[in-house]
C-alpha cells in the first residue's frame, strides 16, 4: 500500500479515513500518527499539515509530537526496517559488533540510516525485552536472537536478493 | 457465548473448563513467548500436531467441552512464557511435568511415540546441568525452578494467553467476583492495604496507600492506568506477563477501577512489544464477552472500560506524569509535582497508576487474602518480585522469587553461576536508574528497603550479570549515553547534565581523561540528582556515582595509567610484540594500516604505541601468536 506514487487525493483519502476513526480527537494525535506512518512507513511533512488542520490541531503541536518520539520518522523508511537491540544485555554481548557489520554490509555512512535504494533502514534501539537471547536483532519486526554479525549479514544477502549471496 | 452474571455463574464455568481440560489424558504446552517464537518454537507446535495426529486425535479446548473424548486424544496448546528463554524452545508434557529443552520439529515423533503414546521421558531432550553430568526431566527438579516462587508468573507458561476460559478454569478473575459481591471498594482498599503491596514498578510506594488517595480525592471521573512502558534496558518482566497471562492485568485493574471508583482505564504498552498488545487486545474483546468487563460486570452493576495506547518510543513515558501526556496525545513530558496523580492526573482527573507487575498482584490478594499475601516475604517488603536474569550468566530469564531472597541465592542457585566458570564482577539492578552490587552484596536480600539501605533500588527488577571482562567505567558510559539520549530536555539540570557526564565518560574511556575528571563527574552527578524535575534526571547518576564507589580503581587505572584492566575499551588498547615468539617475517608490518610497526627481517619487530590505532590488524596477521594485547 506504501507507495510515493501515490496521488495526493488519495492519499489524504487515507489519512482521512484514520482522522475518522478517532474521530479527530486531540488526545489520539499520537495513535493518528501511528497509523499514518504504518501508510506511510514515515511521516511525509503535508501530511502532518493535513493532520493538523484535520485534528483542529496547530502545525507547531502536530510537529512537536511528531518529532519528540523515536519512532516517529519524516524521512522515508526502507523496505526492511532492520533493528539491532544495544540494551544493557545485548550490549555486554557485544551488539556493537552486529551494528558495524550491518551498517558495513549496507554501505551506510556517517549519520546516515537508510540505504540510498530504500531498500534498508538500519536502526538501534534500546531494548526489546527479549534480553535472554542476547544479542537481538528484529527485521520487520521478526525477531532474531543470538544473533551473530554473519546470521544477519546473511540474512540481509537473502533479502537483499541473493544478489551478493557469498556464504559458505 | 452469555455474560457471567454472577459469582456462582463464574464457579460454575471454571468447574466446567476445569473438567474438560481434565478429559484429555495427555496434554503438550509449547511455549509461545516471543523468545520461543523467535527460537523456531511455531514450528516445533505445527510438527507435534502433525504427530500427534498420525496415531492418535489432537484436540483444544472447545473440542474437549463439546466432544467425548476418545483415548487417543492429546490437549496441543500454546503458552505463555515459562522464562527459560534460553533454552528454547519449550515443550511441556502434563501431567509428567516432562520439559523439553531446545526442541526442534524433527524431535515431535519422538516426543510423542515416547512420551504420549509411553509415558517414557526422552532423556536426551530434557535440561543438562551445565557440568554435564545430570539431566532433569523434570520442569520442578531443575535448579532454575528450583528456587523459585512464581505466584504473579503461576498462570505464565501453564496456560493459553488467548483463552479467557483457560484463565477462569485457573480460578481466574475470582478475585474479582470477591471483591465486587463480597466487599465494598472502602474494603478493598483495606485489603490491598493490609497485604503490603508495594509499587513494583521500581519506588516501592505502597500500593494500598495509593488506591486510597485516589479512593478520597473528590471528583466524579477518575481513571486507572497501567503502566506497560518497561523501558529500563534488560527488563522484560512485564512483557513476559502481559503476553502471557494478560487476564491477570485486566482483572488487577477491574479490581482497582472499582476500589477508586473509575469507570475507565487505561493500559499503556511500549511500542517494542507488539505481542503484547495483541495478547491483551484479544483478552479485553473476551473479557466483554464474557461480562467481565464493560457494563454491569458480574450483574452487580459496576461497569469498567478499558482502553490501550501504545507508546511511541520514549523511555521517559515510564515517568508518571509523561506517560500520562502521552496518552493525552501531548508530548511525553513530565510536569513538577504536587500535584500528584492522585488529585490531578489524566484528563486533570484523580488518576490511580500502577504498573503490570503490581495489578498483577491484586488478583491474588483479592481471592486468597492480605495475609495469605503477606506470608510471603520480608516483615517491610511482602510477596514476591520478578528479574530478568540476564547478561553473563548460565541460566538466562524470567524469574520470580520471594522478597529478600538473597542475591547468591538468585545468581548462583537460580543462575547457575557466571558463563564459562569465570569471576563474578557485579550486577547492575534497576537499569539505568539503578545501581551496581559487587561481591560484597552478594548475601543482601532482595527487598526494597535493604537494596535501598545498599545504595541501590529495585527498580522494575532488571538483573545485569557481569562478569570480569566487563569494564564498570564503559558501562557507566552506556548508562548515560542511553539516559542522556531519552532525557526529555525540559528541565536544564538532566538536559545539559547528562549530556556533560557523558563527554567525560567519553573521554575516559577514549583515554583522554584526568584524575580532576573524576571529582567534576561526581560533582555533576550531585547536582543532576538533586535538581531534576522528574524520577529519570533523578536517578540519571546512579550508575556513575554508584561504579565510582565500587569501581574506582577501575576509573583510576583509565585516567592515570591510560589502561582498561577488562581490555574493553579500545582506546587504551596496547598491543606487543612478544620478542621471543616473533621470527622477524614482517607480516605485521606489512599489514600494519598507519606503519606502526618496523624491525629488521628475522629480528623481533616492535610496535610505535604513539601510531599504532588499536585495529587488532596485525594479531589476526601474525602466524606465530606472537602479537598480543597488554591491558
Amino acid at each position: 500500500m506504501a507507495n510515493g506514487e501515490l496521488s495526493c487525493g488519495r492519499r489524504f483519502a487515507a489519512v482521512n479515513e484514520i482522522l475518522e476513526r478517532h474521530q479527530r480527537r486531540p488526545e489520539r494525535l499520537v495513535a493518528v500518527l501511528q497509523e499514518v506512518q504504518e501508510v506511510y512507513r514515515y511521516l511525509p511533512e503535508e501530511v502532518l499539515q493535513y493532520v493538523a488542520t484535520g485534528m483542529g490541531l496547530s502545525p507547531a503541536k502536530v510537529f512537536g509530537v511528531a518529532t519528540f518520539y523515536e519512532n516517529f520518522s519524516l524521512e522515508p523508511k526502507g523496505k526492511y526496517v532492520i533493528r539491532c537491540c544495544d540494551g544493557t544485555a545485548c550490549h555486554v554481548h557485544s551488539s556493537d559488533e552486529i551494528l558495524t557489520a550491518v551498517r558495513d554490509r549496507l554501505g551506510l555512512k556517517e549519520g546516515q540510516t537508510t540505504t540510498s535504494d530504500l531498500m534498508f533502514t538500519l536502526e538501534t534501539v534500546a531494548c526489546l525485552g527479549a534480553c535472554a537471547l542476547a544479542p537481538v536483532v528484529t527485521i520487520n519486526g521478526e525477531v532474531y536472537g543470538q544473533a551473530t554479525p554473519e546470521k544477519i549479514v546473511a540474512i540481509i544477502d537473502e533479502l537483499a536478493g541473493g544478489k551478493e549471496h557469498g556464504e559458505n | 457465548m452469555a455474560k457471567i452474571r454472577s459469582g456462582e455463574d463464574l464457579n460454575r464455568l471454571a468447574a466446567m473448563y476445569r473438567q474438560a481440560t481434565e478429559k484429555a489424558a495427555k496434554r503438550i504446552l509449547v511455549c509461545a513467548g516471543t523468545g520461543c517464537v523467535a527460537n523456531g518454537s511455531l514450528l516445533v507446535h505445527a510438527a507435534l500436531k502433525k504427530a500427534i495426529e498420525k496415531t492418535g486425535v489432537a484436540v483444544d479446548l472447545d473440542y474437549l467441552l463439546e466432544h467425548d473424548v476418545p483415548n487417543n486424544a492429546t490437549q496441543l496448546d500454546k503458552s505463555g512464557c515459562r522464562g527459560f528463554c534460553q533454552m528454547g524452545p519449550l515443550v511441556l508434557i502434563e501431567p509428567h511435568n516432562f520439559m523439553y529443552v531446545h526442541v526442534r520439529p524433527e524431535d515431535a515423533e519422538e516426543i510423542i511415540q515416547e512420551s504420549i503414546i509411553g509415558d517414557r521421558c526422552v532423556e536426551r531432550l530434557t535440561y543438562m546441568s551445565s557440568s554435564g553430568d545430570k539431566h532433569y526431566d523434570r520442569e520442578e527438579d531443575i535448579p532454575f525452578y528450583k528456587k523459585q516462587h512464581r505466584q504473579t508468573l503461576s498462570n505464565c507458561g501453564h496456560m493459553n494467553p488467548e483463552d479467557i476460559r483457560e484463565y477462569i478454569a485457573r480460578d481466574g478473575y475470582k478475585g474479582l467476583a470477591r471483591a465486587l459481591t463480597e466487599y465494598g471498594p472502602d474494603q478493598v482498599v483495606e485489603e490491598v492495604l493490609a497485604s503490603g503491596l508495594r509499587g513494583l514498578g521500581g519506588a516501592g510506594f505502597p500500593t494500598g496507600r495509593k488506591w486510597q488517595a485516589v479512593r478520597q480525592a473528590a471528583g466524579d471521573t477518575k481513571y486507572v492506568v497501567c503502566n506497560g512502558d518497561e523501558g529500563d534496558p534488560g527488563a522484560f518482566m512485564d512483557r513476559s506477563i502481559m503476553e502471557g497471562d494478560p487476564h491477570k492485568v485486566l482483572e488487577g485493574m477491574i479490581i482497582a477501577g472499582y476500589a477508586v471508583g473509575a469507570a475507565e482505564g487505561y493500559i499503556y504498552v511500549r511500542a517494542e512489544y507488539p505481542l503484547a498488545v495483541e495478547r491483551l487486545t484479544k483478552a479485553i474483546q473476551e473479557a466483554e464477552e464474557y461480562g467481565l468487563l464493560g457494563d454491569n460486570i458480574l450483574g452487580t452493576g459496576f461497569s469498567f472500560r478499558l482502553h490501550i495506547n501504545q507508546g511511541a518510543g520514549a523511555f521517559v513515558c515510564g515517568e508518571s506524569s509523561a506517560l500520562v501526556a502521552s496518552i493525552e496525545g501531548k508530548r511525553g513530558m513530565p510536569v513538577p509535582r504536587p500535584p500528584r496523580l492522585a488529585q490531578k492526573g489524566l484528563f486533570g482527573c484523580p488518576t490511580l497508576l500502577n504498573n503490570v507487575e503490581t495489578f498483577a498482584n491484586v488478583s491474588f490478594i483479592m481471592r486468597e487474602g492480605a495475609q495469605a499475601f503477606a506470608n510471603l516475604g520480608t516483615p517491610t517488603s511482602h510477596g514476591t518480585k520478578a528479574f530478568a536474569l540476564t547478561g553473563n550468566v548460565k541460566n538466562t530469564g524470567l524469574i520470580e522469587v520471594p522478597m529478600g531472597t538473597t542475591l547468591r541465592e538468585v545468581i548462583f542457585d537460580i543462575g547457575g553461576g557466571i558463563k564459562d566458570d569465570r569471576e563474578f564482577k557485579a550486577v547492575q539492578i534497576g537499569g539505568p536508574s539503578g545501581a551496581c552490587l559487587t561481591k560484597e552484596h552478594l548475601d543482601l536480600p532482595l527487598d526494597f528497603d535493604s537494596l535501598k539501605r545498599a545504595g541501590a533500588m529495585m527498580g522494575s527488577g532488571g538483573l545485569v550479570v557481569m562478569d570480569e571482562r566487563t569494564c564498570m567505567v564503559e558501562v557507566a558510559r552506556f548508562f548515560m549515553d542511553f539516559t542522556q539520549r531519552e532525557s526529555c530536555g525540559k528541565c536544564i539540570p538532566c538536559r545539559e547534565g547528562t549530556s556533560r557526564m557523558l563527554e567525560i565518560l567519553e573521554r575516559i574511556v577514549g583515554g583522554e581523561g584526568t584524575e580532576e575528571d573524576l571529582g567534576l563527574l561526581e560533582e555533576i552527578a550531585h547536582m543532576v540528582h538533586d535538581m531534576s524535575l522528574c524520577g529519570l534526571g533523578q536517578t540519571a547518576a546512579n550508575p556513575v556515582l554508584s561504579t565510582l564507589k565500587h569501581f574506582r580503581d577501575e576509573y583510576l587505572a583509565h585516567v592515570r595509567d591510560k589502561r582498561c584492566p577488562a581490555g574493553v575499551c579500545r582506546a587504551l588498547r596496547r598491543f606487543e610484540i612478544d620478542a621471543s615468539k616473533c621470527r622477524g617475517c614482517g607480516r605485521c608490518a606489512r599489514n600494519c594500516p598507519v606503519g606502526a610497526i618496523s624491525g629488521q627481517i628475522k629480528q623481533p619487530f616492535t610496535i610505535d604505541p604513539e601510531r599504532c590505532i588499536r585495529c587488532g590488524a596485525c594479531i589476526k596477521q601474525c602466524a606465530f601468536h606472537a602479537i598480543r594485547e597488554v591491558n
